[in-house]
């Protein structure tokens, strides 16, 4: 068993029979199911809407090449500049040159998950910068020391007495049960920090090629202070990013907000296509885009789940996953939690350490139905662990499969083996079954039916 | 070793060597810009002026943005200057376009002309911030800024309030007339910075109970003239 499977395994049961967290996990996200459909009722065709949306990502994903080309040569016309990091170290010693070359000292970092898959604040904090998180939730997390819980929700899981207590003990600050009070002190300790700031870091959700334009989304406007106030942006965004048409995002932006957050935008959706221009009295006197491959690549070359590429980071599939209520985000213990992280994490990091996964699913499908983009979020769990079983099939695999091929393809052994089943079953009833595990945990074996179905259905009167 | 972007390159290449086929759809592929095929599924932005305005102020008042309706310029003067009065604002900064010099002039407090000198320190304590826009989509209640039409990036987001002062002629009924209009407004020389603010500043992150004012406005105005 590999250690992030003895890991996940143990977390989840462990959240799973948390029963007073799962509560307060599932009412925080009662408030998200009214508003998005709400939201969702004002479109005059939702479904067709997805097809737009999940064109839009296809044409551009399936023409990556020539679409990441036209982005760059329109954000270098604009005067930016392009950075390629074929992996995290890339990525990573990318940025801490740009920080060393322009001698900084404070970054402040607005919510950028990207940063999280190469784990970029431990590298700058190695390397002596302060830096800060500054969308509320991450900074809530940054001072627990935890990772997010939720790609878009990152401390859904924390109580406001928590983070109360985390205030006090890091900040000094009053207790206080209110959450605007909590949002506020976070507000005025987070102000000067931007204003004497070098750096800021975001990331970015969509790359549109058409303009050389990168396109921001959130909802605190502290984005828009992190690309406003400090003397350098650094952006930071997978390859995948791109998309061909500015029109694009008439789509793209609405159904994100309305998928992701049961909104009908976020609060701030911004366009940036270049540092500070002639004329305008302020901005970042540069401005950097970071290019991540990171393993990319490597889920583009299967056709099959390429649409997984798709993903546009809305959150919704987490937000309706039994299993994410149940377990959490944490226990994944992967950078993008829920369907979409159990789907592209395997790729990203290795089918082997994280096939354990793609179980991790009731196959319900209530992702695939959510996903604003039509990725086939519950079949690309099956595809994994079909890869998985060819890739290294375990013994039960080789034993059940070989087993199962060998009786179906002989009738009178099929035959025979229920005819023993449906016979020993009353003693099967009453043994106690360890090798079934969990499931018998909960479950009785049903009864015996006196005939089987083969028998039946050849004499049905019978 | 080849540099990181032509290693890039090559992955891509031989990666879509293996065609994927299209999305499973509902309906029908429309040909052509898919996304502009789309306007008919999404939210109503309204077919008229008339009813775009409807739609921009029901969807303002669900956002908690404040919209000031006004027949002409003297009256947004007037309307700015109480909501300076009522809101007890002592600084406030604006960006130096002729709609808002005259506007700036009627405060009856101290107004400062922020694009001309810009300094972050002193913004980060101004009450307001007084900015135009770009245009306004009814549709999902959005006001679009650009540092061309706002005084730079900072001036919408920074002061704890926000004012816009606008012509009922710039709102457009959908996001996708918004993108167009700024394209062929700008070209290929699109102001660095173009944004949609959909609402003041807003969290979620605890208990997922909304708070306004999270790091940008609490606090949005729209005076519309016209
Ligand atoms: S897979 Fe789909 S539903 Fe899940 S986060 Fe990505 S876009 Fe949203």
């Amino acid at each position: 068993m590999s250690d992030s499977k003895a890991i996940f395994l143990k977390d989840a049961a462990v959240n799973a029979a948390d029963g007073d967290q799962r509560a307060f996990i599932r009412k925080a996200l009662g408030g998200y199911y009214v508003n998005r459909d709400l939201q969702k009722a004002r479109y005059r065709d939702w479904e067709r809407a997805r097809d737009a949306a999940s064109l839009a990502k296809w044409s551009a994903v399936n023409d990556l090449a020539a679409v990441l080309e036209q982005f760059v040569a329109n954000f270098e016309r604009n005067g930016g500049v392009v950075h390629w990091a074929r992996d995290a170290a890339e990525a990573r010693d990318i940025i801490l040159k740009i920080a060393a070359d322009n001698q900084a000292k404070a970054i402040v970092k607005s919510k950028c998950m990207t940063s999280e898959e190469i784990h970029l604040n431990d590298a700058l904090e190695k390397a002596g910068y302060g830096v800060v998180e500054s969308d509320l939730g991450e900074f809530i997390q940054q001072l627990r020391g935890e990772a997010p819980y939720h790609f878009v929700f990152p401390c859904m899981h924390v109580k406001r007495e928590a983070i109360s207590e985390l205030f006090t003990k890091h900040l000094g600050t009053a207790p206080t049960d209110s959450p605007e009070e909590l949002t506020m002190i976070a507000r005025r300790h987070l102000r000067q920090l931007y204003v004497d700031a070098d750096i800021g870091i975001t990331g970015a959700n969509f790359l549109v090629a058409e303009t050389g334009q990168i396109s921001i989304t959130e909802n605190e406007g502290n984005a828009r202070l992190t690309a406003a106030l400090p003397r350098i942006h650094v952006a930071l965004s997978g390859i995948e990013k791109v998309v061909r048409h500015l029109d694009d995002l008439s789509v793209l932006l609405p159904m994100l907000a309305t998928a992701g957050a049961g909104q009908p935008m976020t609060c701030y959706n911004t366009l940036y296509s270049g540092p500070r221009k002639e004329g305008e009295c302020d901005g970042p006197e540069q401005f950097h885009l970071v290019l991540l491959d990171n393993s990319r690549t490597r889920l583009l070359a299967d056709p099959e789940q390429r649409d997984a590429l798709h993903c546009i980071r809305c959150g919704a599939c987490l937000n309706v996953c039994p299993i994410f209520k149940n377990i959490g985000g944490l226990a994944y213990g992967t950078t993008y939690q829920g369907p979409i992280g159990s789907v592209i994490t395997p790729h990203l990091r290795g089918l082997k350490q994280w096939n354990h996964l793609s179980g991790a699913s009731s196959l319900c499908g209530a992702c695939t139905d959510a996903c604003p983009v039509r990725i086939d979020l519950h079949h690309h769990l099956l595809h994994n662990r079909r890869n998985a079983a060819k890739e290294a099939p375990t013994l039960f695999d080789r034993v059940f499969h070989h087993g199962f091929n060998f009786v179906i393809k002989r009738p009178w052994l099929f035959a025979a083996g229920g005819r023993i089943f449906r016979a020993t079953l009353p003693l099967l009833q009453k043994l106690p079954l360890p090798y079934m595990g969990a499931w018998m945990k909960t479950r009785d074996l049903p009864e015996a039916p006196a005939r089987s179905f083969r028998d039946q259905w050849k004499n049905p009167d019978a | 070793m080849p540099d990181a972007r032509s290693d890039i390159f090559a992955r891509i290449r031989e990666a879509l060597k293996v065609k994927a086929p299209r999305p499973h759809l509902k309906g029908e592929p429309v040909a052509g810009k898919t996304s502009a095929a789309a306007k008919p599924w999404l939210p109503d932005g309204g077919e008229s002026a008339e009813a775009s305005l409807a739609i921009l102020a029901e969807q303002l008042a669900k956002l908690k943005a404040m919209l000031i309706r006004v027949p002409d310029h003297a009256s947004a003067a007037k309307a700015v200057a109480e909501l300076a009065a009522a809101k007890n604002w002592k600084k406030v900064a604006y960006h130096g376009h002729p709609l808002l010099r005259p506007v700036a002039a009627a405060l009856p407090c101290e107004a400062w002309e922020a694009d001309a000198s810009f300094e972050k320190q002193r913004l980060e304590g101004c009450d307001a911030g007084l900015t135009t826009c770009e245009s306004i989509v009814a549709q999902l209640g959005a006001i679009l800024v650009s540092s061309a039409s706002s005084g730079g990036r900072a001036l919408s987001i920074l002061p704890h309030a926000h004012v816009v002062v606008a012509e009922a002629a710039q709102v457009v009924p959908d996001l996708g007339s918004a993108l167009a209009l700024a394209k062929a407004r700008h070209g290929d020389q699109m102001p660095s910075m173009l944004s949609f603010i959909t609402g003041p500043s807003r969290t979620g992150d605890i208990e997922r109970i909304l708070v306004l004012g999270a790091h940008g406005p609490k606090e949005l105005y729209l005076v519309l003239v016209g």
